[in-house]
């Protein structure tokens, strides 16, 4: 029988005593000191998950928070030393916790949340440069595929997510918020800040196609038609802006044909 | 297994580098003698952390502070993370390498707190056989520290120290001796700290902690001293520093502060105070040297 | 729509969203810059999430006793389709016993 795996299951679960190996402190088991180890766990897994996950936190309350984040420690404690990467099961977590159910948007709330910290530590690499789409003639266009830069990433919710991300950073009021328009986020890094941007309505068939490195062609294809609100110039302009792609290359794809 | 190539820290005052203070420490307003990192915070692909080692490498020596090797785990050491590791000594080439005895994952699951081990001959043997590998597949010359701990385990049959001692002897590993870790389980366990310091393998130590502790009560009411980092040094820590470094003379030293961390400014008057210790104590030893010869 | 259609939109747009744009700003700047449409006031480190520690903390809160749970935060009070009744049905939970 092993003495670390007696002692990691007294860890996590408050219900299993301390571990039988332990020196006795006048002839009682030593639960007190046993427990510090108890609380270290436990308070530092979930100060990492109010660290990654602050709108959350805010939006439900510090003692809300702190019960749902030992309950999720106790089911998902971390797979890696690596505490920045901590909380991937924490959206979906959310989704199923019962008394969070009156929040229904807090699940992708929490998800944006992970993604801007999984942006902020993903590799480097220099955005492209806008100006030199200049340099392709208008016949190469629908042809350019863009390559998204690594810290690039997109959710669509049903939800307000990024108004509600923004209003809890001081744009926008939380009262002036319908949480149930649905929206888009482009999370992008081109340097060493985070940037969370709200798409335009229509804008992710056009923006997951392009950054998933389908050539602009098919990217402004997919949106054109289905919606007559889409701005192909705004959204090219905001792809571009953002810095959300890091190179574009010119070369026909076989799979999807000429368009 | 010698490694005797590996840059040391200087024999100065260093401060544990947290994000906010990397402008203060760039732009010369505060210039300790060394800055320590936790490795783990530094195994993103890139962004800002990178950054700001890159940057502070070339103005600083840097030692790189591991927390979640688990050497002292009753599983074998994680490859992954060994690699990991690796690429940031590659990469960053810090002046010193430490590590915990103590174990924070098992099997799949990682604790986030550093774990206390049984100090016996088994295992004794099993951390050896980690440290060699460590040093092995990191190629460089790991310091080990000294842990605090709450607990202790019926199962074990030596000393701290001895225990300390014998990983020293056989792997040739160094120490990092954490002196309010000493406090913290020496009042725990209702020992001597003077003693432990005494009998300490100073040859072997290449580094020095201090940080502050939480005060509590344990089951029979008695003191329970808590490893928290979030205060000053205690006064008592500091008398037993000063001790130490009269017995061994100048070596680099930490102040470690990662709860409720204070302003640069406020962290460095704690490493000028440690420094002034460092500094008479260790003219004191050569004095006192001195006299003898 | 045909491709000469493509063309054209794209090339329309192209010139109109390159001029439109002003460059990211270069990365050795980056180090100073606040987080895009944000300040988050005294951290230079947006989104960094958490760091390791090797520190305990003589914060206790690892107990598991049966809780009520009210969201109390600063959740928007509007009606969400998910809840018939909207925002302010609060349920009592009981923490599971393992």
């Amino acid at each position: 029988m092993s003495g670390q795996v007696d002692f990691s299951r007294a860890l996590v679960d408050p219900n299993v005593p301390p571990p039988s190996g332990l020196r006795k402190e006048g002839g009682r088991i030593p639960s007190r000191r046993f427990n510090v180890y108890r609380n270290n766990v436990t308070v530092s897994l979930c100060d990492a998950l109010a660290q990654t996950f602050p709108v959350v936190r805010q939006m439900v309350g510090d003692e809300f928070f702190a019960a749902m984040a030992r309950e999720f420690v106790l089911v998902h404690p971390p797979k890696s030393p690596i505490m920045s990467g901590y909380g991937e099961e924490f959206p979906d977590f959310v989704r199923a916790f019962g008394p969070a159910a009156s929040l229904p948007y807090l699940a992708d709330l929490a998800r944006l949340e992970f993604l801007q910290v999984e942006a902020f530590h993903a590799a480097d690499a220099a955005p492209f440069e806008p100006g030199l789409l200049a340099t392709f003639v208008s016949e190469q266009l629908a042809d350019l595929r863009f390559r998204a830069h690594p810290a690039t990433r997109i959710i669509t919710s049903a939800f307000a997510v990024a108004s509600l991300w923004f209003a809890h950073h001081g744009q926008g009021d939380l009262g002036d918020i319908d949480p149930a328009r649905p929206e888009t986020v482009l999370i992008t890094r081109p340097d060493f800040a985070v940037r969370i941007y709200r798409l335009p309505q229509g804008a992710f068939p056009f923006f997951s196609s392009v950054l998933a490195g389908q050539p602009l062609g098919v990217g402004a294809q997919e949106a054109l038609p289905g919606d007559e609100t889409f701005d192909l110039p705004g959204a090219l302009a905001l792809l571009l802006e953002s810095g959300a792609t890091e190179a574009v290359t010119l070369e026909k794809d076989a799979e999807h044909g000429p368009i | 297994m010698r490694f005797s190539s590996v840059p040391r820290l200087p024999a100065g005052v260093g401060i544990g580098f947290k994000p906010d203070f990397f402008d203060g420490l760039v732009d010369g307003t505060h210039r300790p003698a060394f800055l320590e990192v936790h490795a783990e915070n530094y195994m993103g692909a890139g962004g800002l952390p990178h950054f700001q080692l890159g940057r502070l490498r070339e103005l600083y020596p840097i030692s790189l502070h591991g927390v979640g090797l688990s050497i002292g785990g009753e599983r074998p050491l994680d490859r992954e993370h060994l690699n990991r590791l690796r690429l940031l000594i590659d990469r960053y080439e810090p002046a010193s390498f430490s590590e915990h005895l103590a174990w924070s994952s098992h099997d799949v699951a990682y604790f986030n707190d550093l774990l206390p081990v049984a100090y016996n001959r088994d295992t004794l043997d099993r951390v050896c056989d980690h440290i060699d590998l460590v040093q092995e597949y990191l190629r460089c010359r790991m310091l080990l520290e000294n842990p605090s701990t709450y607990v202790e385990f019926s199962s074990s049959t030596m000393d701290e120290v001895d225990f300390l001692a014998a990983i020293a002897r056989r792997t040739g590993c160094g120490l990092l001796l954490d002196v309010n870790n000493v406090q913290v389980s020496c009042v725990n366990h209702r020992r001597d700290p003077f003693a432990y310091l005494d009998a300490f393998p100073v040859e072997a130590v290449g580094e020095i902690h201090l940080g502050g502790h939480a005060e509590d009560q344990d089951d029979l009411g008695d003191r329970l001293l808590i490893d928290s980092h979030d205060r000053p040094v205690d006064a008592d820590v500091w008398v037993l520093y000063a001790r130490l470094v009269r017995r061994m003379g100048p070596c680099a030293t930490l102040i470690e502060w990662d709860n409720d961390v204070p302003p640069l400014a406020e962290l460095m008057s704690e490493a000028r105070r440690a420094g002034e210790i460092l500094h008479a104590e260790a003219l004191e030893k050569r004095q006192n040297t001195g006299h003898r010869a | 729509m045909d491709r000469r259609s493509i063309n054209l939109a794209l090339a329309v747009s192209v010139a109109a969203a390159v001029t439109s744009v002003s460059l990211p700003a270069q990365a050795q700047d980056a180090a100073n810059e606040k987080c895009f449409g944000v300040s988050l006031k005294g951290k230079n480190d947006c989104a960094a999430g958490p760091g390791t520690t090797c520190a305990g903390t003589s914060k206790i809160d690892y107990q598991g006793n049966a809780w009520k749970l009210v969201p109390k935060g600063t959740c928007p009070k509007t009606a969400s389709p998910a809840s018939s009744t909207g925002f302010g049905q609060l349920k009592e939970f009981k923490e599971k016993k393992a």
